[in-house]
């Protein structure tokens, strides 16, 4: 059967644009479709994101113009599935596109006819806080930007029709039905969240003051009903106290939402968080059960909304909220730990809800035809977590299991890598290449330059005088356009920057917004659809580094906003277009590390046919997977880990090194050179080969304990240990009291974060033993049990079948005594008080470190960086959770950070997808930024030669002057600064450039 | 020999009629920093995520390295009028150009020893290392720069040529 070399993505939140962009950028045709009438999600929704507080529309934006205008991608909005025939490689959809009412092809998205609209609707966007049209448009950078009319809402009065200066309203518009052909699909719906309001003793919906989470995140928004402001509902007055209720509709037996939706615990400490920054005088409480802060930097989190916004945490989950009738506070009573009862008194409640399955779970599954688990989640396996039930049809997001961002980006470039896998042989068969307009020849052309300054909500607007700011900018030299946008960066706006540039003739252009470091390749791309050479463009920081950091000091912060406009203009009077390099592209992969995610990885490459080498440092592939028996789920993982070995050992384009290590690796991406060294083995000395692409994947060490005795006393083992008792051979049977103790070397001083598998992996062996063992005693000692997601079912088993739950706290951890030869734990547990445990065995639940001494020997040699804990530091914690800032190389596994096995496999697959987007393409552009001599004034000194770190300059002999690669200059300008004639100038960077702005004081 | 302490003398002094003129005109110091666009101004950005708070005295230009720092760049940047200059770039180490910024050391110890012969006021000249991830210390340079120049006084050293 013919395969396809298109794909479906379903669901148009931050996991289905991420699989499309990747699949787009592989050489493949994608078919987004989204229910609503925009693309974004839930994200879209959220002011901040953890643990790094960044703006979550400010990354997420240039992700949503990039699926929006990405020459593959096809969106279809306001659309649903009505069938699907076919099989993995060529599915037959038919897709039914609800009429918007409003020509999406004629609307320029100016919103004149929701202004206009006479009926008040209600605002989703705003989660029912604020009134909006039967005219809407989903939110004001919503992509794409088309307006479309509710037609619950509309009355007919025909109003918007007569105001449409593009005549886009249709009300005869009819819902019309398309069919696709595609060879996979993937499945991201998202989530939806819990409805708090059938728990009656919340009050939800009856209290105004009662909010849930997602409602407080509109609150805390910018753009959200209050501009910002936490102010509650009932009367806009500012709530000082706050109460956060946790596991609202998660772990809840009694409303049949037993799972963990994983995300709750943190999203509640930053709205704590920002709250408390936005608003002084608030002063935030969270009641929750543990608080499950397991992922990356989570932990620091947490510490800092304790100890410097001075969050607090009560450890009880409330049953019960009165209203005070006078002054709409609410009443909450609860049992402290201690067990003593208490009734405080709050201004408001915010309900952290859980994840719930989207509502068409289950209309989904019936229609695709795959399975769902017990909760209507998609059922998918350990050892294949982005696969569903049926061939062909992959998953992504919260749909597969609650979670959070970083997490479904990851999942979402895994499904891609099945999707990539699958359809390899039909790459490029449908796909377009992106044509730009031919380019203005601005050569001799005197300058004439644009300005755009961005209000980015009241991001910028809030303390900058953005119109004196326009104002100014008109009056500099060769402006001849200046205007302001509430988003410089939303999809509306950059078609009206091509229209200005071709209106007014422009031939520069300076945007007055965030960071060039993460919009300069939006704004770039921007111009160049205008026929402008993407480097005639600048950039002024007046958000980051100007309105975030002077806040309180409005003038000041316009001043120094007219300063960095006034330097921009004056460099956009003398930059100049640049010419970008075409690289060849190396199509064979480095892989680093044989363990799970290093064999996953190699065998995803190799499978696609790229010819794979696996650089192994011990004498055997597995990794530490080699010590685990089985996952908390039950799957067999000797046997999956043997299976994986015998793929790659009998994959013809997969060369496996064992005993090898890394000895020189230079080049860059699409053209590295990597010289291996041996230990042992011969057959590796002197082995060199070429490659386009690296994954690191290094993995991890268990930690070895100093603590309680281990390695004194036989009667102290690990959870490992332990497991290989209950796998391999016999459970003494003297053996009969055994205590655990949890968070050994994690969540201490030294390695401050959470090693995240321990909990689960106490659990695994604490419900094994009791299987076979039923009249054995056990007891966890624990700090908070993190059974995230779906694992939470277990920790439920687990005490169901007699496991003994005490937590203790960190500041008092257990301690061991040996009296004689007896062994004697003692507690100190905040709810149960002073207990003294003997115990037959102590399982010390160890933690996760990096493998300090070879990551940071690799480190270097990369040229990629280490976090503070001596991980791998990936390119930006949400968004690139697998990629560098250095291109072509890509993070998976346990180097990123502890991680269980499906998680591990997930990230190793993301890390395929990711680098198929190179190694789908035969060349590559490298940047225009690169040095450049003038050989008049070149003595031939060779001073630059020397301070060259990626040997770009070479001598030419017979001239005596120095020649300049540009294939392999990197930019950095060291030659430049060095040249002692001035015969080397940067491009981009040039003297003359940097002059002109520092003759700009004032 | 150049007398170092008496240049150091004829620094400080400021002609009376230019204190008031100051004081009169609410002076502010301008800084002007150079930061390479993988470190510190990414720490710069951090610092505004963060929303840390600082003086806002400086005007940022970014370039790619700190090697690509030229020391004329500094020269010129006090001839013209600026108050203070600073350069910041990756931490020992931690170069995106692998070596761009142990070049930029070893260029500004030698401005450094230049400054001082040809009697310009070294504390004028600041270099820092803040890395992506250090907000706070990037603050804190700031913060603590603007103080210092404030106490230093408007930029003259150059004016008398004028």
């Amino acid at each position: 059967m013919e395969k396809i070399g298109a794909v479906l993505t379903i669901g148009g939140g931050i996991a289905g644009i991420q699989s499309a962009l990747d699949l787009a950028e592989s050489g493949f045709k994608v078919y987004l479709i989204e229910k609503t009438t925009g693309i974004g999600g839930v994200m879209a929704q959220l002011d901040k994101t953890f643990p790094t507080n960044d703006c979550s529309m400010c990354i997420l934006s240039p992700k949503l113009v990039e699926a929006g205008r990405h020459q593959n991608i096809e969106l279809l909005i306001n659309a649903k599935i009505l069938k699907v025939e076919g099989r993995a490689g060529n599915f037959k959809v038919k897709i039914l596109k609800k009429a918007l009412f409003i020509n999406s092809e004629k609307c320029t998205g100016c919103g004149v006819c929701a202004e206009k609209c006479p009926v008040n609707s209600i605002d989703f966007y705003n989660e029912k806080l604020s009134r909006g049209k039967a005219t809407f448009v989903k939110y004001p950078q919503s992509v794409p930007l088309v307006f479309s009319i509710n037609q619950d809402n509309c009355i007919g009065c025909g109003v918007c029709e007569g105001v449409c200066k593009a005549n886009a309203v249709e009300y005869s518009q009819k819902d019309e039905e398309v069919e696709l052909n595609v060879g996979a699909v993937i499945l991201a719906p998202g989530f939806d969240e819990f409805d708090p309001a059938p728990l009656k003793v919340y009050g939800y919906g009856k209290y105004r003051n009662v909010v849930s989470s997602i409602e407080f995140e509109r609150i805390l928004s910018a753009s959200g009903p209050y501009s910002g402001m936490v102010l509650r509902p009932s009367d806009g007055d500012i709530p000082e106290k706050v109460a956060f209720l946790q596991c609202i509709g998660s772990r809840d037996i009694h409303h049949s939402k037993p799972y963990c939706s994983s995300v709750c615990c943190m999203y509640t400490a930053k709205e704590a968080v920002i709250a408390k920054e936005h608003q002084k005088q608030v002063n935030p409480t969270i009641f929750s059960m543990d608080i499950r802060a397991y992922g990356k930097d989570f932990d620091k989190y947490i510490i800092r909304a304790q100890d410097e916004y001075g969050i607090r945490y009560i450890r009880s989950r409330i049953s019960l909220i009165e209203e005070n009738p006078k002054t709409n506070n609410l009443i909450l009573k609860y049992e402290a730990e201690d067990g003593s009862l208490i009734t405080e008194e709050y201004n408001m409640v915010v309900l952290s809800v859980g994840l719930n399955p989207p509502d068409d779970a289950i209309e989904l599954s019936k229609t695709f035809g795959f399975e769902l688990n017990e909760f209507n989640f998609c059922k998918t396996s350990t050892f294949e977590p982005s696969k569903t039930s049926k061939p062909g049809i992959f998953v992504c997001g919260a749909f597969a299991a609650p979670k959070d961002i970083p997490e479904s980006v990851i999942q979402a470039s895994a499904s891609a890598a099945h999707a990539n896998i699958l359809l390899h042989s039909a790459r490029n068969s449908l796909v377009t290449k992106k044509e730009y307009p031919t380019e203005i020849d601005v050569a001799g052309k005197p300058p004439r330059i644009g300005i755009f300054v961005c209000h980015c909500g009241i991001n910028i607007g809030g303390v900058v005088d953005v119109p004196g700011v326009v104002d100014y900018a008109e009056t500099l030299e060769n402006v001849e356009y200046a205007e302001r946008n509430l988003y410089t960066c939303s999809a509306d706006t950059q078609i009206k920057i091509v229209e200005t540039i071709k209106e007014h003739n422009l031939n520069r252009v300076i945007v007055a917004s965030c960071t060039p470091r993460t919009h300069e390749p939006l704004f770039q791309e921007t111009i160049r659809e205008a026929g402008l050479n993407p480097y005639l463009f600048e950039m002024s920081n007046i958000r980051d580094q100007c309105s975030w950091v002077h806040m309180h000091e409005p003038v000041a912060a316009t001043e120094k906003s007219k300063d960095l406009v006034r330097m921009a203009v004056s460099k956009a009077n003398k930059i100049e277009p640049l010419q970008r390099t075409i690289l060849d592209m190396n199509h064979n992969v480095l892989v680093i590390g044989g363990g799970i995610s290093g064999l996953t990885a190699s065998v995803g490459f190799a499978e696609q046919g790229f010819m794979t080498y696996l650089v192994e440092k011990t004498a055997e592939l597995g990794g530490f997977a080699k010590n685990i028996h089985a996952s908390i789920e039950g799957s067999n993982v000797k046997e999956f880990l043997s299976n994986l070995i015998e793929k790659a050992n009998n994959n013809e384009n997969l060369k496996i090194f064992l005993e090898a290590e890394i000895d020189t690796i230079e080049g860059y991406v699409g053209n590295f050179k990597t010289k291996l060294k041996s230990k042992g083995n011969k057959e590796n000395k002197n082995n060199t080969f070429e490659h386009g692409i690296i994954i690191v994947a290094t993995g991890g060490e268990e930690y070895k304990p100093t603590e309680y005795l281990y390695s004194k006393d036989p009667r102290v083992v690990t959870q490992i240990d332990f497991e290989k008792m209950l796998f391999e051979s016999e459970i003494n049977k003297k053996v009969n009291k055994i205590v655990m103790i949890q968070c050994i070397g994690s969540r201490n001083d030294k390695n401050p974060y959470c090693s995240r598998v321990c909990c689960a992996e106490a659990i695994k062996n604490s419900i094994k033993l009791k299987d076979l063992h039923p009249e054995k005693e056990i007891i966890v000692l624990y700090r908070d049990i993190r059974t995230y997601g779906l694992k939470e079912q277990y920790y439920r088993e687990a005490r169901s079948k007699g496991v003994i739950f005490i937590r203790f706290d960190e500041k008092l951890p257990p301690e061991l005594i040996k009296e004689e030869e007896n062994l004697i734990i003692h507690v100190d547990s905040p709810n149960i008080g002073k207990l003294d445990l003997d115990l037959d065995l102590l399982v010390l639940s160890v933690g996760i470190h990096p493998p300090y001494e070879s990551n940071e020997i690799l480190a270097p040699m990369l040229k990629i960086p280490l976090n503070d804990d001596k991980f791998f530091l990936e390119a930006h914690v949400k968004l690139r959770p697998v990629d560098f800032a250095t291109e072509g190389i890509f993070v998976c596994g346990l180097a990123h950070s502890p991680r269980s096995i499906d998680e591990s496999i997930m990230q190793a697959n993301a890390a395929v997808s990711r680098a198929s987007t190179y190694l789908s393409k035969d060349e590559i552009e490298t940047e225009g930024i690169v040095a450049t001599v003038d050989i008049s004034k070149c003595s031939g000194c060779g001073l630059c030669i020397e301070t060259c770190a990626y040997n770009a300059i070479t001598m030419d002999e017979e001239k005596m002057v120095v020649i300049i690669n540009s294939a392999l200059c990197k930019g950095c300008g060291a030659c430049s600064s060095s040249c002692r004639g001035s015969a080397i100038d940067l491009l981009g960077f040039t003297n003359e450039e940097i002059y002109l702005v520092i003759n700009e004081v004032k | 020999m150049v007398d170092t302490k008496k240049t150091e003398e004829v620094q400080v002094i400021i002609p009376a009629n230019e204190i008031d003129k100051v004081s009169d005109e609410k002076w502010e110091p301008k800084i002007i920093a150079f930061l390479c666009n993988w470190c510190s101004y990414a720490g710069a950005d951090l610092a505004g995520v963060s929303r840390i708070q600082y003086p806002p005295n400086v005007r940022v230009v970014r370039v790619p390295c700190s090697g690509r720092i030229n020391p004329l760049f500094i020269l010129k940047s006090l001839q013209v009028g600026w108050d203070a200059v600073l350069v910041s770039g990756c931490h020992p180490g931690d170069c995106h150009y692998i070596s761009g910024n142990y070049y930029a050391r070893r260029k500004f110890s030698v401005l450094d020893d230049l400054l001082e012969f040809i009697g310009i006021d070294k504390g004028r000249i600041n270099f820092s290392w803040v890395s992506a991830a250090e907000g706070e210390a990037f603050a804190k340079v700031i913060r603590k720069i603007t103080k210092k120049t404030r106490q230093l006084g408007p930029n003259t050293i150059f004016k008398e040529d004028q």
